[in-house]
């Protein structure tokens, strides 16, 4: 930079020669460096997922080949006349339930703390509440667990109860609900609360980000504060509050000391979200049966974990396909 | 539709800072009335308080008289909101939704003031605030595009069809040509003269020339120094205030002494 500045002044020239010596790391090669070195970096994230997709799919091959009653002759705990896909359907099932129903908690809850904070809250307590939210995703999950087993069940049991008593036509909630409640919708309350700070955080950024220009074009059409947030900040949030709800979904997906603690597991496809003993995640299962596990056992259980990797794929794919479908009114032309 | 306003020993401030300072004026309808002088001198501040704008930064606050036909913007109980919604506003740089189409922008506000409007007469409102704003022409074929596709000049104009679409009694605009090419300047200052045939028209202005071009009235606003409030210093007729102003600081500045 220096030395075309200088050498552009012809009177400079005799100190534009002394220059050099700085030019040991010239600009081009530097950043060269930089260019090979931010490559090598994104490579290295396809090579991981690569690495940990062949893992899964080797070591799962066994399993895979292998019969259904070699399986569960095997497997102590491989249920009877099953195959293997027989065996991960219904954690499938468990998983996507359970994190389907703490997305439907958090999410709302996740969008009006953040609307509340980035435009509602005076900004003083706008600050506190946002540092208090980055607490929330600072505690470890095995709190969350033993708040959520030992705290929060007991006190979640009549709410069940009277959700089973008034609401127990609807097939989701039909009674009777267990007791003590280690249902999977104590698990979506607890796996809510633990995706809420990541959430609200990423909400709040994005809010935070809605052009002051929209927003006042919106209030000097007479808008109400709430109709300008409708009309300039979700819109334009629309895209990373999918994004927020797939970060949360990504991490209750894969959660597994708040399930394996409260959950009492069982297998079946079943949408009786008040009933003990109906579903199991996939992660909480291989926490649960690994230990003790065969070889054969492992493989089976290793398996189940690249079903969990595809469905994190798809569903980032899916919050893809979202964000781009509506691109052209998104702002960002 | 067109209103008048009377502006009296009004204050403005951020906070305990005296932002401009005792402005009194008569703002008269159906005509244009442009604000100049030089950057920092609280034209825009003031402009914004015609329509309690300002009050969105937080602390922001007036004292003294706006009135609109005799009734006060500050007095008790008025809703900013409902002011805003009879004093529309064109902003410095073209802002419409970019989430929403070109027809949905120019029925934002009607939706916000009358959720309710069938579709035929969506249609017709659309047609005639972009035919208001001189724009219909040039969007007709892609109402349904996002806003944001247009040239600048071309979403200024969809900014005006947005504000004229709820039938103000007042628009304000703040700048509206400053990020604009000579063009789309030009088609914007045409449009000002046809829109003051049935508006209140109040607008900020850098360049003098298009103060002289499009303003019946011109105010002259002045700073004396960093810190010191912004003030009022001359408003008179267009002309006048151009060839013979009455205070020395108005011709300093129009002549390019200064600012």
């Amino acid at each position: 930079m220096t030395t075309t500045t200088r050498r552009s002044q012809p009177v400079g020239s005799p100190v534009g020669e002394r220059t050099p010596r700085r030019r040991r790391w010239p600009e081009g090669r530097a950043s060269r460096a930089f260019r090979w070195l931010s490559t090598g970096a994104g490579a290295l994230i396809l090579l991981v997922l690569a690495a940990v997709a062949l893992f899964l799919m080797i070591r799962a091959w066994p399993a895979m080949t292998a019969g259904g009653d070699v399986l569960a002759d095997e497997i102590s705990w491989f249920p009877d006349d099953s195959s293997l896909l027989g065996f991960i359907g219904p954690l499938v099932f468990g998983t996507l339930l359970a994190a389907a129903l703490a997305l439907v908690i958090a999410t709302p809850i996740s969008i009006g703390i953040a609307l509340f904070i980035s435009h509602y809250a005076p900004r003083r307590l706008a600050n506190g509440l946002g540092y208090m939210v980055d607490l929330l995703a600072a505690i470890p999950s095995v709190i969350y667990g033993l708040w959520g087993a030992i705290w929060l069940a007991p006190r979640l049991e009549p709410a069940w109860q009277w959700l089973s008593g008034t609401l127990g036509f609807i097939p989701l909630f039909a009674g009777p609900a267990s007791d003590p409640p280690r249902v999977i919708l104590t698990v979506a309350v607890v796996l809510g609360a633990m995706i809420l700070p990541i959430i609200t955080a990423v909400c709040r950024e994005v809010f935070l980000q809605a052009p002051r220009l929209h927003e006042e074009a919106a209030l000097a059409l007479g808008a109400t504060r709430w109709e300008m947030i409708r009309m300039a900040v979700l819109p334009f949030g629309r895209s990373g509050i999918v994004s927020a709800a797939m970060l949360g979904l990504g991490r209750a997906l894969g959660e597994t000391m708040a399930v394996l603690m409260i959950l009492s597991p069982g297998a079946l496809y079943s949408f009786n979200l008040l009933r003990a003993g109906q579903h199991q995640t996939i992660a909480a299962n291989i926490a649960l049966q690994f230990p003790e596990a065969n070889p054969l056992g492992v493989s089976a259980l290793i398996a189940t974990g690249l079903a969990l990797f595809v469905i994190t794929l798809a569903v980032n794919m899916a919050a893809r396909a979202i964000v781009a479908r509506r691109k052209d009114f998104s702002g960002a032309n | 539709m067109a209103k008048r306003i009377d502006v009296k020993d009004l204050n403005i401030y951020y906070g305990s800072f005296l932002a401009v300072a005792d402005v009194a004026m008569s703002v008269e309808p159906r005509s244009v009335t442009a604000f100049i002088g030089p950057s920092g001198c609280g034209k825009s501040t003031f402009l914004r308080t015609l329509n309690r704008m300002h009050e969105v930064i937080p602390g922001a606050r007036v004292e003294g008289t706006v009135a609109m036909d005799g009734v006060d913007l500050y007095g008790d109980g008025v809703d900013p909101v409902a002011v805003r919604r009879s004093v529309g506003m064109v902003f410095q740089r073209p802002n419409p939704f970019p989430t929403m189409s070109i027809a949905e922008n120019v029925l934002a506000g009607v939706r916000l003031n009358n959720r309710r409007i069938s579709k035929g007469d969506a249609n017709d409102l659309v047609e005639s605030s972009l035919q208001g704003a001189n724009l219909w022409n040039e969007v007709k074929d892609r109402l349904d595009r996002p806003g944001s596709g247009l040239s600048g000049g071309q979403q200024q104009r969809l900014c005006i069809a947005r504000a004229i679409a709820v039938k103000p009694q007042v628009l304000l605009m703040d700048e509206p040509c400053s990020a604009l090419d000579p063009i789309s300047t030009l088609a914007i200052e045409d449009l000002i003269a046809e829109l003051k045939n049935s508006y209140t028209i109040v607008i900020v202005t850098h360049n003098m020339q298009q103060a002289a071009r499009v303003s019946d009235r011109t105010a002259f606003f002045n700073i004396e120094g960093t810190g010191k409030p912004g003030k009022l210093v001359e408003i008179g007729a267009t002309g006048t205030m151009f060839s013979a102003p009455s205070e020395r600081a108005t011709e300093d500045y129009i002549s390019g002494r200064f600012g």
